[in-house]
């Protein structure tokens, strides 16, 4: 269960909360139109923080432990915000064998977070995925669009230096 | 074709209805198939799997809940496959999590525990895994325990269909899965509303009754059914008893009106039965002190300053309150001792300050004042419009059947109330009228309808009479000019029109926001002539309903606790009447003038002509408007007794103070809103030597020369049924199982759920054409607020009964004042902020609660604490027929402190 109140916060500007109030409008009404209305939200502020998933509730008028539901079940939603650059570990067969995974460990240290969560200066957030395609290139690492191979530890923390 | 709908199950054939499922055949026939997410009556999840069954050629074992039964289906209930899968899966569920039946309240009542002893489940080959979610203790009411739970969504269900509470639901996924609040956050912080539902769905221990906490077994508890003592639903509910105290309280199951649901009152505010302040012996007050008295001397001192003061200024200097707390039979009594022993008419309760107006208004419409149909008739509306009625908040339960049936899609909602409340957030409209301006709306309405033709024609002609005058009083209230008075825009006016006047049936809910003005009488007959214009009266799904406040207070003015009329509505000056009562009591001499009113009684004490008053369980000195003055007028009395089980500010005054029993120490009966009355049982012995409040009247009687000799309540019933024409037939023997509705006159009439059915009980119903009065005190330049008085979930009228819970208090403690956040911007206010609000009459402290719930300009401020006694503000303007105050509009201030 995280901790809904720790970890980094991004704020939420008028205009964000202006496009949010715009796509509730939009699907008011409608049935079925909850995981658009979060999949739209999260587009326009990055996370669905409590305060979003409040809004989102009286919006819709779909009740707020229905949203939290949702919005926990799904991986893609987030209530955690993404940094400026998104890591992708991959964790597949290949990629495992050849130390994907220490190369995930030294991340986890370096930046003192877990998988799917942010640094506190909003640098970098983590995720961990199940084959990218390029198992030839093992271990991969993509950071944004870049894809990073034939990774070692040295150089996964040489190539997160490029990422300001 | 019906013939060919034949299922067999475990090899004996069964016919079955479409679309019932294999479950509810097996079910009809008394064919055992264990379930444990399945809710009787709702959506089937097969989230368990527990009630698997093998059906001939189908692939796999398929749910018996949510397979709908088919023609020639072959089913097993039982075979070696299916007890093989249910095995596994009670093995699953045992790993998960951590059961230890030992020290778990569920034991000897689990599911879960019952099918792994059905199925000999005695050692579970998976290894354990404990819940990864601690167990949530940090309410008074609620313990979630997530090591016990199994995942299976009864409560979820619970929350969401059955009370359409919707606080919780399924978080998290896969192993992590857990059942959550918004946010997951704790229940107290979340929009939980404690009705505990889910804890009496949930088939394990997982959701526990926090009171009950290693204090009892299941196997330790006795059961009492009885019926509840807050507001007028009338929920029938099951008392466990320990040792003589409530360990803990669940609805009845399977029984109207509430099928096993409560709210938060009726399940977790039973304390004050068991609290130490209990009045436990008589007091009499000497040098302005109470003493203890024997029970001997205290009534002999009531009986003998009654007769002093009867003697030397007549029997109309005294006054007795009546109670809507106690049973039809102790009202019975009490205004027979008022009028057979003192020899007056002056009796009265507090209906008074809550439907005088109902009682009056639709009695002037239809010959009756009471709900005219039943709950579960929400059912069979198309739409409901609900005005003056939070109802979510003081009546929960028949607010989850309006609920559940706006969920359902068939019925639509219009809500008429200044406040934002919850039932807003069900309704397809909600028009927000300025307070006090209802006759203008109804108006308004009417004048849509019947312009554009909606009414009608063949129901007014035959059945109605007044039209008329209606129909050219409206004339003028045309959607622009009632814009101009309610505040709600023109548009709206006409659009709520059509949705009512299309609908067939609609009906009406209303409760204090339409009664308690100082229009509340053509408030009232506002809703009738609304209703009869569009015929929604006399047939099932239609009506005018009010929603009754209290417990009994249906019961109380139906037993002729009134100063106007006897049991059963019968007249005071009626020479017939009184004649049959004179005869039935071998007395000679009713006085045939109506008596005085609660408010009439007060003003009359303060002006020296009531010199004794006689209060039997009521709390006038919170309850009543204006109560500086209240208490002013009161204090002249010459003599004050006061029946109660606590010491209420209204005892402190009292020179005899008579300690009295509890609704759970007695037996009796008390009729809900819907006219249904239902038995009330004893569960408990009173404390200490307080006795119950038919054996004080009694004894009291005795003492003062008219003997009443009584062995039982049913013995009084017998009576009371004698001379009550429309309570004739109800016998505590057909009380046994449910309740019945009045009329019932006789031993084998069915009892009538709907009134006016064919024909009004007057007759014709009467139209009545009424012109907008605006409210007694308007906002000005020295009072530029709206202040409306009402009740919260939590608490209940004076707060007596349940401020002596902790789990009530916890959620609600202390008084508030509500105001929107626009107001708040205007008068610099702060959450939580002090304020003090004054009113031309006195004034209170409160914090402030900022909440999008209040419109600006309007102010909200609960009327239960004593404390901070909104009644202190409110005015006594009264309405000239019902006599009820405008507790619902007054004028105030407010500042920071």
């Amino acid at each position: 269960m995280p901790d809904i109140n720790s970890g980094p916060k991004k704020e939420i500007t008028p205009e964000m909360w202006g496009e949010v109030d715009q796509i509730i409008d939009k699907y008011k009404n409608k049935p079925g139109s909850l995981i658009p209305v979060l999949e739209e939200c999260q587009y326009v502020c990055g996370y669905l923080p409590m305060v979003l998933q409040e809004r989102i509730s009286k919006g819709l008028n779909i009740p707020g432990s229905t949203v939290y539901g949702v919005v926990t079940f799904y991986s893609f939603f987030t209530m955690v915000p993404k940094g400026r650059h998104t890591i992708k570990i991959c964790l597949g067969t290949a990629c495992y064998v050849r130390g994907g995974k220490a190369n995930l460990e030294v991340i986890q240290n370096q930046l003192d977070i877990d998988v799917g969560e942010t640094t506190n200066d909003l640098r970098f957030s983590l995720d961990s995925v199940r084959c990218l395609g390029a198992c030839g290139l093992a271990p991969v690492m993509v950071i944004d669009e870049d894809v990073h191979g034939l990774m070692t530890k040295e150089k996964t923390l040489d190539v997160l230096e490029k990422y300001k | 074709m019906a013939s060919e709908n034949i299922i067999t199950i475990n090899g004996t054939e069964y016919p079955f209805e479409p679309n019932e499922t294999i479950l509810e055949v097996a079910e009809r026939n008394n064919i055992y198939i264990p379930t444990l997410c399945h809710i009787k009556g709702y959506t089937p999840t097969g989230a368990c799997r527990m009630c698997v069954v093998e059906v001939k050629g189908a692939r796999t074992l398929l749910p018996a809940c949510a397979t709908p039964a088919a023609r020639n289906m072959v089913v097993e209930t039982e075979s070696e496959r299916v007890v093989k899968s249910r095995k596994i899966n009670i093995e699953l569920l045992l790993s998960s999590g951590h059961h230890n039946c030992l020290t778990c309240e569920a034991n000897g009542n689990c599911r879960l525990q019952d099918l792994a002893y059905r199925y000999q489940v005695e050692t579970v080959r998976f290894p354990e895994t404990p819940s990864k979610y601690p167990a949530e203790t940090n309410n008074a009411m609620i313990i979630r325990d997530f090591s016990r739970c199994i995942m299976c969504g009864r409560c979820v269900q619970a929350c969401n269909e059955v009370q359409v509470n919707r606080a919780i639901s399924y978080g998290y996924r896969g192993a992590a899965s857990k059942i959550v609040a918004i946010g997951d956050l704790p229940l107290n912080e979340s929009d939980c509303v404690f009705c505990g539902e889910c804890v009496q769905a949930c088939p394990v221990g997982a959701l526990i009754e926090k009171p009950r906490r290693f204090q009892a077994r299941n196997w330790e508890e006795s059961v009492v059914k009885t019926t509840c003592p807050y507001c007028g639903v009338g929920c029938q509910l099951d008392l466990h008893i320990k040792d003589n105290k409530i360990v803990r309280v669940t609805g009845t199951e399977e029984i109207p009106p509430n099928y096993g649901s409560l709210c938060v009152k009726g399940r977790f505010g039973y304390d004050f039965v068991n609290d130490s302040e209990r009045l436990r012996v008589p007091l009499i007050k000497k040098d302005g002190e109470f003493r203890e008295a024997s029970w001997n001397d205290a009534l002999s001192l009531v009986a003998k300053r009654l007769e002093d003061t009867k003697s030397k200024n007549g029997p109309d200097s005294i006054s007795v309150f009546s109670s809507a707390k106690i049973t039809n039979e102790e009202n019975y009594l009490a205004q027979k001792f008022t009028r057979a022993v003192i020899g007056t008419n002056n009796v009265d309760h507090c209906a008074r300050l809550c439907h005088a107006s109902t009682v009056a208004g639709l009695a002037l419409a239809f010959g009756s004042g009471a709900m005219t149909n039943p709950i579960a008739d929400i059912n069979k509306s198309e739409v409901i419009l609900v005005t003056g009625s939070n109802t979510t908040e003081a009546h929960p339960v028949i607010s989850s059947y309006i609920k559940r049936a706006v969920e359902s899609g068939r019925v639509k909602l219009i809500v008429i109330d200044p406040r934002r409340i919850e039932l807003t957030r069900f309704s397809t409209m909600w028009l927000r009228q300025t307070l006090g301006t209802d006759v203008a709306w109804a108006n308004g309405m009417m004048h849509v309808i019947i312009k554009e033709g909606l009414y009608d024609k063949e129901y007014v002609e035959s059945r109605t009479e007044g039209f008329d005058e209606l129909k050219k009083m409206v004339e003028k209230y045309n959607p622009e000019y009632v814009s101009n008075i309610t505040g709600i825009p023109a548009e709206e006016i006409i659009k709520a029109a059509r949705l009512y006047g299309n609908a067939k049936p609609a009906s009406i809910f209303f409760a204090m926001g339409i009664t308690q003005h100082s229009t509340g009488t053509d408030n009232v007959k506002s809703m009738a002539n609304l209703a009869m214009l569009c015929g929604n009266v006399g047939v099932p799904g239609g009506g005018v309903n009010p929603l009754r406040g209290q417990n009994n207070v249906q019961g109380a003015c139906d037993l002729g606790a009134l100063p106007n009329v006897y049991s059963g509505y019968q007249q005071v000056a009626s020479p017939d009447a009184r004649e049959k009562m004179e005869k039935a009591w071998g007395v000679k001499n009713l006085p045939d003038k109506p008596g005085l009113t609660v408010t009439e009684t007060v003003e009359m004490a303060g002006k020296g002509k009531v010199k004794a008053l006689y209060i039997i369980g009521e709390n006038p000195l919170v309850s009543d408007p204006d109560l500086n003055h209240a208490e002013e007028c009161l204090k002249k009395l010459e003599f004050l007794v006061v029946q109660d089980i606590f010491m209420s500010p209204t005892a402190k005054l009292a020179d005899v103070v008579l300690p009295s029993a509890s609704f759970a120490e007695k037996d009796g009966t008390f009729t809900n809103t819907e006219r249904r009355s239902q038995r009330v049982r004893k569960a408990v012995d009173t404390p200490g030597e307080a006795r119950q409040d038919w054996e004080i009247i009694c004894d009291l009687s005795s003492r003062m020369g008219y003997p009443m000799a009584y062995n039982s309540p049913e013995a009084i019933a017998e009576e009371m049924n004698s001379v009550t024409p429309s309570y004739g037939g109800i016998s505590y023997r057909r009380l046994e199982k449910k309740g019945l509705h009045w009329p019932c006159p006789t031993e084998d009439h069915p009892g009538t759920p709907i009134l006016h059915v064919g024909q009004f009980t007057k007759g014709k119903g009467s139209f009545y054409a009424l012109e907008y009065i605006p409210p007694a005190e308007l906002p000005d330049k020295d009072y530029p607020l709206y202040l409306t008085t009402g009740r919260v979930l939590y608490h209940f009228h004076t707060g007596t009964m349940t401020m002596q819970s902790e789990g009530l208090n916890e959620m609600v403690p202390e008084c508030f004042v509500e105001i929107s956040p626009e107001d708040a911007l205007d008068y610099n206010v702060k959450q939580g902020g002090m304020l003090r609000v004054k009113s031309r009459r006195g004034e209170i402290e409160a914090r402030a609660n900022i909440s999008d719930k209040s419109i600006k300009g309007s102010i909200f401020i609960p009327f239960h604490f004593a404390e901070a006694a909104a009644n202190k503000l409110t005015n006594a303007a009264l309405d000239p027929i019902a006599k009820i105050p405008e507790f619902k509009v007054c004028a105030i201030s407010i500042e920071n402190i």
